[in-house]
C-alpha cells in the first residue's frame, strides 16, 4: 500500500559488529503520485515493530556524541534503550523530561545536521534514525491516550510572560511552569504553536499533533491568551506592571523580505508567509468550506531554495499547479533539508537551477503573467562561504505563469520592538540579547528565537526558550545568570578560540 | 469568544456592532484598525475602529455588507458572539494642534473618521468636516459629526440630501478659500484618489486611511503591501495612515480586487445555502 524508503546499509561491514548489523529501517510513506494530491502527512511513521529494531541498532554509547548535538539535550541513548524494551510509555516520560515538542521534532528537526550527524554508528554506516524513533514515542502516547506529565516543582509565586506560543515561547513556558512560575503565553494570532501552524504545511506537521503539544504545556498550567499582540494590544511595560515578574520575548521572524524587482506588487504575487498562512492557519486550501480564498493558478513560480520555498512548492502542487522552483544557486548551495528536496523532486516540482528573477510582467488588469529569469554561473565564494552566482549575460527568458510566491526570507517585525523602550536591537532590528543568558538591554526582558537570530529552526528556537527559562528562574531567585562554572567553561572556551586563531 | 452588546441597521447594507473586548479597548486610538473572525472555518478581516469606549470595553464598527463574511456578521445581533477580535492594530493618528483641519469621510468611511475629528478637535484645532455618501440612505453619522465639528458639510451623489454633488466640490471651495493647515480623507479608494488630486494642486497636506486586504494584520504576510512614494510599504505596520500624496491609488484598488471571484463564489453559496455551513462542504 505504502512505498518504503529504504535506506542505503553501510558499505562495508565492520570487523567486530557488537551487535548483528543492520541497515537504518525505512519509513513508511504516502507514495508520490498520492501525496501529491491530498493535504496527508507524506511520512507515516515507525510502528512497533520496526521502532524496536531501529532501536536496537543503537550503540548505547557510553559517552554519547548524539547528545552534544541535540540543541535542548535529549538522553537519546536512554529513550531509545526503553523502545528497544518495549517500554513506549517510560520512552516518551524519558523525552518529555528535556522536550515539550517531541512529536513536532520528530518530524521537522534537522536531524542529518544534529544527533544524527554526530551519531558513531554514523561513521561506518547510515546513523540510527533518532528522529524517526523521537516521532515513534509521541505518536504511541497520543494513539494509547496516555499522557505522560513530568513532576512540578511547589508554586514559586513568581508569574512570567511570555510573548509568542511558537517552539521557544512554548518551550520556555514548559519549562517555566515545571520549575513552580505562574506563566501566561501572549499570542497574536487566535491559535498557538507560531510558525508551526501558520508556515509548516499539514502534510509536514499536522496540525492535530501541534495542539496536541500545546494542549500538553496547558496541563503543565500554563495560560495561553489567544488573540493578544504585544506592542499593540499591551505593551511590554505594561505586562510588567500587570505583575510578570520576568517576561520573555520569542515573537518570531516578522516580515516578508522581498527582491525589490519591477511586478512583485502584482495580483498574483504572494510572499511565501502570506501563501502558507492562508494555506495553513486559514485552511484556504478547503475553500469554500472554509472562507478564506487563495489564487491557486495553473502554473507557478516559487522564488527561493530554503525549507520555507520547499513548504510553498509543495502546497502548490497539492493544490492543483504545476510548479517551477526558482533558485539563483546550484543544488548544492540549497538550504533547504535534503529530505525536503527529495520529497519535492519526487512529487514532481520542477527544478529552475542557477536562474535568477529579474522582473514579473502584468497583464492589462494587473495580474501576473509571466516571469522574467536569467542564467547564473557560480564564481568566487562569498561571505557565507558559498559560491556567489554571477548573471550570464544575455540569458534573459521569460516563463509564462499566473502566480508567483516570493520565498527568500525575512526581516525583523518592528511592531513589539519600535513599541518597547529601551530594548537594544541590531542593525537589522533584532533584538540584541547575550548569547549565553538571553537577556536584554531591558530589566528582567529576555528574548530568544528568531526574533534574536534571524530565521532559523524550530529547534534552535526551542533551545533558546530552554535557556531563557534557566536564566529568568535565576534571575528571580536573584542569583547570578550564570553560574561560576559556566562562565568558566565560556572563558576556556573563548581562550581556546583565541590560541586557535593566534596560531594560525 | 466576544459579545456583541449591540447593533443597528443603518440600510440594508450598512450596520454598527458595539463589541465587547476589554484589552482592545483598553489601548485603541483614533486611526487604528481590528481583525475579527466569525467563527472557526472563517476569514480574518480587517475593520478600522469606528468608536470606542474604554470604561465599557467596548470598540464599536461600522461595516458595508458587501461579501459573505460581512453578509454573515450582519446577521449577527446582541447576544451574540464572534470568534476572534484582535487589535488595536496599525500606527494611531498623529494628533496635534495644527489649526484648521478638514475631515472628510465617505460612505462607510465616515465612520473611522468620527475618532480621529474628535480627537483633533479636543487637540484644539478648528474641525471643518465632510460627510459625503451616493444617496441620503447611505449617509452616516451626521449627527455624531456635527458634535465634533465646528463646521458640517453634507453631500450626496444624488441630491437626495445636502448639497448635490461629489465630496471633491467642497474641498475645492475650502482649499480655493485657504487657511487649510491639514485634511483627512477616509472612504472608497476611488473617494479617496480624487480627494488626493483635488488637494494636491493647493499642496495642503492629505492624510488618507487605506482598506487592502489583509491575513493577519501584524505584519506577518505582506498582503496589504501599497506603493507610497515608490515605495513599497505595509499597510499593517506602516499605516493605515499615509501621506495621500504618495500614495498609488491604482495599484491599491487592484490589489483590493484580487479575491472577487472567489468572494462571488463564496457568498454565491453562502445565499444558495441559506447560510448553513453544512451545505458548502
Amino acid at each position: 500500500m505504502h512505498d518504503v524508503n529504504t535506506d542505503k546499509p553501510g558499505d562495508k561491514p565492520e570487523k567486530k559488529p557488537k551487535r548483528p548489523k543492520l541497515p537504518r529501517t525505512g519509513i513508511p510513506e504516502q507514495p508520490a503520485k498520492q501525496r501529491a494530491t491530498n493535504f496527508d502527512e507524506v511520512t507515516l511513521g515507525y510502528n512497533e515493530d520496526m521502532a524496536k529494531l531501529e532501536a536496537s541498532r543503537c550503540l548505547q554509547c557510553k559517552k554519547p556524541k548524539c547528545v552534544l548535538g541535540c540543541p535542548v539535550g535529549i538522553d537519546i541513548p536512554a529513550f531509545i534503550k526503553l523502545i528497544e524494551d518495549g517500554d513506549s510509555a517510560a520512552a516518551i516520560a524519558k523525552l518529555k523530561e528535556t522536550t515539550s515538542f517531541p512529536a513536532v521534532c520528530g518530524r521537522v528537526c534537522p536531524q542529518e545536521e544534529q544527533c544524527e550527524l554526530h551519531c558513531i554508528l554514523g561513521r561506518k554506516q547510515e546513523p540510527v534514525a533518532i528522529g524517526r524513533l523521537e516521532r515513534y514515542a509521541a505518536d504511541w502516547e497520543f494513539a494509547n491516550g496516555s499522557s505522560s506529565k513530568p513532576e512540578i516543582a511547589a508554586s514559586k509565586g513568581k508569574s512570567v510572560g511570555v510573548v509568542g506560543s511558537g517552539p521557544a515561547g512554548v518551550t520556555c513556558a514548559g519549562e517555566l511552569a515545571k520549575m513552580g512560575y505562574d506563566v501566561t503565553i501572549y499570542e497574536a494570532l487566535h491559535k498557538p504553536g507560531g510558525v508551526l501552524v501558520y508556515g509548516i504545511p499539514e502534510f509536514r506537521l499536522p496540525k492535530a499533533i501541534v495542539q496536541r503539544e500545546c494542549d500538553y504545556v496547558e496541563s503543565l498550567g500554563v495560560e495561553i491568551k489567544l488573540d493578544y499582540v504585544i506592542g499593540r494590544t499591551l505593551t511590554v511595560d505594561q505586562m510588567m506592571e500587570k505583575g510578570h515578574e520576568a517576561v520573555f520575548l520569542a515573537n518570531g521572524a516578522g516580515l516578508p523580505s522581498f527582491m525589490n524587482i519591477p511586478g512583485e506588487n502584482l495580483n498574483g504575487v504572494y510572499s511565501a508567509n502570506e501563501f502558507l498562512t492562508r494555506s495553513n492557519l486559514m485552511k484556504a486550501y478547503r475553500f469554500p468550506e472554509y472562507d478564506t480564498p487563495i489564487k491557486v493558478g495553473k502554473k507557478v513560480a516559487v522564488i527561493g531554495g530554503g525549507n520555507v520555498a520547499m513548504d510553498s512548492a509543495r502546497t502548490a502542487l497539492r493544490l492543483g499547479a504545476e510548479v517551477h522552483l526558482i533558485y539563483r544557486r546550484s543544488r548544492e548551495e540549497m538550504p533547504a533539508r535534503a529530505e525536503e528536496v527529495h520529497h519535492a523532486e519526487e512529487e514532481g516540482i520542477i527544478f529552475n537551477l542557477l536562474t535568477n528573477p529579474t522582473q514579473i510582467i502584468g497583464d492589462n488588469e494587473g495580474w501576473v503573467e509571466e516571469i522574467e529569469v536569467v542564467d547564473m554561473e557560480l564564481g568566487e565564494p562569498d561571505a557565507s562561504g558559498r559560491r556567489r552566482p554571477v548573471t550570464v549575460d544575455g540569458s534573459e527568458r521569460r516563463i509564462p505563469v499566473d502566480v508567483v510566491i516570493v520565498s527568500v526570507g525575512t526581516r525583523a517585525n518592528p511592531l513589539l520592538t519600535k513599541s518597547t523602550s529601551g530594548l537594544d536591537l541590531n542593525k537589522w532590528g533584532n533584538i540584541v540579547a547575550d548569547e549565553h543568558t538571553l537577556l536584554t538591554s531591558k530589566e528582567g526582558v529576555f528574548a530568544g528565537g528568531d526574533i534574536v537570530t534571524g530565521a532559523a529552526t524550530v529547534i534552535l528556537a526551542m533551545g533558546a526558550g530552554k535557556t531563557a527559562a534557566r536564566s529568568i528562574d535565576r534571575y528571580l531567585q536573584g542569583e547570578p545568570l550564570l553560574t561560576a562554572e559556566e562562565e568558566e567553561a565560556i572563558y576556556t572556551a573563548e581562550e581556546k578560540a583565541a590560541e586557535k586563531a593566534a596560531a594560525k | 469568544m466576544y459579545k456583541i452588546l449591540d447593533k443597528v441597521d443603518y440600510s440594508d447594507d450598512v450596520y454598527m456592532q458595539v463589541i465587547e473586548a476589554p484589552a482592545v479597548a483598553a489601548a485603541a486610538q483614533p486611526g487604528q484598525f481590528i481583525v475579527l473572525r466569525i467563527h472557526e472555518e472563517g476569514e480574518r478581516i480587517p475593520l478600522t475602529i469606528a468608536d470606542f469606549d474604554r470604561e465599557a470595553g467596548t470598540i464599536t464598527i461600522v461595516v458595508q455588507a458587501v461579501g459573505k463574511s460581512t453578509r454573515h456578521l450582519q446577521k449577527l445581533g446582541k447576544g451574540d458572539s464572534i470568534a476572534n477580535f484582535i487589535g488595536p492594530l496599525g500606527l494611531p493618528s498623529e494628533i496635534e494642534k495644527v489649526g484648521t483641519v478638514i475631515c472628510a469621510g465617505g460612505g462607510v468611511g465616515v465612520a473611522p473618521v468620527y475618532p480621529i475629528a474628535r480627537a483633533l478637535k479636543e487637540a484644539g484645532n478648528k474641525v471643518i468636516s465632510i460627510v459625503a455618501a451616493r444617496n441620503e440612505s447611505l449617509l452616516l453619522w451626521e449627527d455624531k459629526m456635527r458634535e465634533v465639528s465646528d463646521e458640517l458639510i453634507v453631500t450626496t451623489d444624488d441630491g437626495s440630501c445636502g448639497r448635490h454633488c461629489l465630496v471633491t466640490e467642497p474641498l475645492k471651495e475650502l482649499c480655493e478659500a485657504g487657511g487649510i493647515d491639514l485634511i483627512y480623507a477616509i472612504g472608497p479608494g476611488i473617494m479617496m484618489k480624487f480627494c488626493c488630486k483635488t488637494t494636491k494642486e493647493y499642496g495642503v497636506k492629505t492624510i488618507v486611511s487605506l482598506n487592502s486586504i489583509m491575513v493577519d494584520g501584524t505584519g506577518m504576510c505582506g498582503a496589504c503591501r501599497v506603493s507610497v512614494g515608490g515605495e513599497t510599504k505595509f499597510v499593517c505596520v506602516d499605516g493605515p495612515e499615509f501621506d495621500g500624496h504618495q500614495v498609488d491609488f491604482d495599484l491599491l484598488m487592484s490589489r483590493q480586487r484580487q479575491y472577487l471571484s472567489q468572494e462571488k463564489e463564496s457568498l454565491d453559496l453562502y445565499v444558495e445555502c441559506g447560510g448553513d455551513k453544512r451545505c458548502m462542504t
